[in-house]
């Protein structure tokens, strides 16, 4: 391959926390790699395993859920509601058979810009070495278009 | 058909620089139910607002998204001026290609790239926004202070002389807290009894303040503006409405051996009795463990020595249900118990005693009528050590924290005591002289200069009893040696820990605390008041350790959000709440489970003749603050969050 693989990474995360720390990231001219794409939510309790599957299946390389440090969700607990459903989600998704490590999980307060942008620049090298997530895209484009059968 | 706006700012070179913003605009212009894709420098200037309003107005348009900064800085502006427009604010999304986006990317065309995508989902987004309109939720224009010392006594007082009714609730027998034990209080030396009593006679006067004292709180439901609270009033046996306050039955008491809680246990009393000689309200109430009759049916000399006939064996608990719109708590706090130091002798040596005890001992009205005496023997101690930080500051065996009034009332102390006891001598033993505050470092440097207290940097190893008098040795870290002082009273200043049952209390009134005990505040900086729960503020020492000018003036922030919140008869709340399909709940009561504020319950659907079709959930939205974990939980689909449905959410994911 000539040109190097951009993967494509869907973060969701909550707006308290992590949507503020990639602010702060922004406000603070940090650069980072470009690969990212935010989907902000109220709270990371707010995150279904569904969306992390639909991002999946549209063609996400790799997916990201980042949100307040445990004991400081502003909503007192819905983050521990997510960690608690990413350690029963990540069963589901060993037994569909797509990789965990795609699917990336982190605390990054709304002080830590800097560790947002360190953070984005580390799942984004360790993506683009796993390369395309493909288990899907094929399916899809020979399902969604009809107009090819 | 949707009929979109998409309207991209340059934000003078902040955007346009790293994102070609005329390519961006071609490209989403192209895409499906965008109707207008302009760009423009600064959408957020007056030109640039105006422009998006008569967009919207010509185009007819159903849904606006600004690419521009963060939604965090702008969504407020936009919102308004789509309202003002006559578009649904709510209709409106930010796609924040600034701080996400050109400010962190330098390759023009991959930011391009990003910005069209992220702008392209909220597009999507906002195809599926539905109108939403502000929850309007009626007030109960009445206050529940809990915690009746002087931190929840400026709160009722403040929140009453607004013309609000307050109801002021207090555990003990009588208004006043810690603040009424004190002898006088830093930097002025004015007497505490002496500023302490009006507050507590003006707020037990006060036409909109309802006194509860000796009552607890049992249970709190509901939400901001409408509280329900139920109140247990214990039972004194003494009929409030006949007690003049004579004193005649804590006279009569056989039992009068009982050490005061009041005095810290330097004082006696009687099984009937006042905390404190001005107490408020001056009746009296009977302790039930300790009165011969209650113990063996025995006795009634009380009652016979009642000119009134107001002692009344046979009062029970009552229970009072209140309805109230905003809640202060002001707790207080509690001192440590030094007795884990077993190196510094506290519960084995009489003579070494706490600053609180030492506050008694120094009061006019204390059991020593001012006098510093020795507990072991009632003589004047002419020597006096004090140890700092007998608890703060100490991981190891204390708390880590700073207890923040020690350095002040220790000097205090050493003045205290040298004004009372000519030729007395005082060694204080710190750590830091933390003295930040108005007149405060003056009145540390006063204790030195005028009072001769004299400082010794260090910590102290031991106290041991020597001929009758106490051995303290320290070092002195200064001068780089062992200290061994003889001494008549050693004083501890001890460590300010959360009430016992502080984190209980929290669970029954529905807010956060911390590892310690003490009370979250919403936001150490910005919101230092108000508990994570809506509608609940805290003051005073039950948030952290403070001095009572920092609690008067926590309880009077304290009021100023309750007036704030008095001053409109309907609460206008963000509709970014969930709600349930009661269609298709299956009352699993997942959601329930789930849900941090109790904002859901259970729901009875009746056919017309009342028979139970069957029990769904159902959210309250005064309750519910818009996190979303329930819709997550939900099995059956049927709780969405309006603003993140999993519609919306799901649109987001494909467009991007």
């Amino acid at each position: 391959m000539s040109e190097p693989f951009e993967p494509k990474i869907v973060a969701f995360v909550c707006t308290y926390c992590t949507y503020a720390g990639a602010d702060l990231a922004g406000t603070s001219r940090l650069k980072y790699a470009p690969n990212v794409r935010i989907v902000r939510l109220p709270c990371t309790g707010r995150i279904s395993p569904m969306f992390i599957l639909k991002a999946l299946q549209k063609g996400a390389d790799g997916v990201l859920v980042s949100g307040c440090h445990p004991g400081d969700c502003h909503f007192t607990h819905g983050n521990y509601h997510a960690r608690r459903r990413w350690t029963v989600f990540r069963a589901l998704l060993e037994f569909t058979g797509i990789p965990l490590e795609r699917v990336k999980f982190s605390w990054i307060s709304a002080a830590e810009g800097v560790k947002f942008a360190e953070f984005i620049n580390t799942i984004t090298e360790d993506i683009r070495k796993q390369g395309p997530f493909d288990q899907y895209k094929q399916l899809i484009r020979d399902t969604e278009s009809p107009a090819t059968l | 058909m949707a009929k979109i706006g998409v309207f991209i700012c340059h934000c003078g070179e902040n955007v346009a620089a790293k994102i070609d913003c005329t390519q961006l605009t071609a490209a989403i212009g192209e895409h499906p139910g965008v109707a207008v894709s302009v760009e423009y420098k600064y959408f957020c200037s007056d030109p640039g607002q105006e422009s998006v309003k008569k967009a919207i107005r010509e185009h007819g348009l159903t849904g606006v998204v600004v690419a521009a900064c963060s939604p965090r800085m702008h969504e407020a502006t936009f919102r308004n001026a789509c309202a003002e427009a006559g578009l649904n604010p709510y209709l409106c999304e930010i796609a924040n290609i600034r701080e996400h986006c050109s400010w962190v990317h330098t390759d023009k065309d991959m930011a391009t790239i990003k910005a069209l995508e992220i702008t392209r989902s909220l597009v999507e987004k906002v195809k599926r926004n539905n109108e939403l309109r502000p929850i309007e939720v009626p007030v109960t224009r009445r206050a529940l202070v809990i915690g009746g010392g002087i931190a929840g006594i400026q709160a009722a007082l403040d929140i009453a002389n607004a013309g609000h009714e307050v109801v002021l609730v207090e555990r003990e027998a009588s208004l006043g807290g810690h603040m009424a034990q004190l002898s006088e209080t830093f930097p002025t030396l004015d007497c505490s009894q002496c500023i302490m009593t009006p507050r507590m006679v003006e707020a037990a006067r006060h036409p909109k303040i309802r006194l509860l004292t000796y009552a607890e709180i049992e249970r709190v439901e509901g939400y901001i503006g409408n509280f329900k609270v139920k109140v247990r009033m214990k039972s004194r046996s003494v009929d409030m409405k006949k007690c003049t306050g004579c004193g005649d039955c804590m006279l009569k008491c056989p039992v009068k051996k009982i050490s005061s809680e009041f005095d810290c246990g330097l004082g006696k009393r009687a099984a009937i009795y006042t905390p404190f000689a001005q107490s408020v309200p001056n009746i009296p109430v009977i302790d039930k463990k300790r009165c011969t009759y209650f113990k063996n049916g025995k006795c009634q000399i009380c009652s016979k020595s009642c000119p009134i006939n107001a002692i009344d064996f046979t009062i029970e608990d009552e229970f009072l249900d209140i309805e109230i719109g905003a809640i202060v708590v002001a707790t207080g706090f509690q001192i440590q118990n030094t007795a884990m130091y077993g190196e510094y002798g506290y519960g084995k040596y009489a003579d070494v005693i706490t600053g609180l005890q030492f506050e008694r001992l120094a009061s006019a009205s204390g059991p020593t009528s001012g006098k510093i005496l020795r507990p072991s023997d009632n003589s004047e101690p002419q020597t006096v050590v004090f140890i700092q930080c007998a608890g703060s500051r100490d991981p190891s065996k204390g708390v880590r924290y700073c207890s923040k009034i020690c350095c002040m009332y220790t000097a205090k102390h050493a003045m205290l005591y040298a004004h009372k006891v000519h030729g007395g001598k005082t060694h204080i033993f710190y750590m830091d002289i933390r003295a930040g505050g108005k007149g405060y470092d003056e009145f540390t440097r006063r204790a030195i200069e005028e009072d001769e207290a004299s400082y010794v940097r260090g910590r102290v190893s031991k106290v041991w009893q020597e001929n009758g008098r106490l051995m303290v040795r320290g070092v002195d870290t200064l001068l780089g040696r062992p200290v061994e002082v003889a001494a008549d009273m050693v004083v501890l200043a001890t460590a300010i820990i959360a009430q016992p049952d502080a984190k209980e209390f929290a669970k029954t009134v529905g807010i956060g605390y911390d590892e310690y005990g003490f009370y979250n505040e919403a936001h150490l900086k910005l919101r230092p008041v108000e508990s994570s729960t809506a509608g609940i503020y805290l003051a005073g020492c039950c948030q952290s350790p403070k001095d009572i000018p920092d609690s008067v003036a926590q309880a009077s922030a304290t009021a100023s959000k309750v007036l704030a919140l008095f001053s409109k008869e309907q609460l206008e709340r963000e509709p970014v709440v969930a709600s349930n399909n009661e269609a298709t709940c299956a009352g699993c009561w997942g959601c329930v489970l789930a849900c941090p504020y109790g904002a859901i319950e259970q729901k009875d659907i009746l056919d017309r003749s009342g028979r139970l079709i069957k029990r769904v959930a159902s959210v309250n939205p005064g309750l519910c603050q818009g996190c979303g974990t329930c819709v997550t939980f939900c099995r059956s689909n049927s709780i969405d969050l309006a603003g993140f449905t999993e519609r919306q959410i799901f649109a987001e994911v494909m467009g991007l």
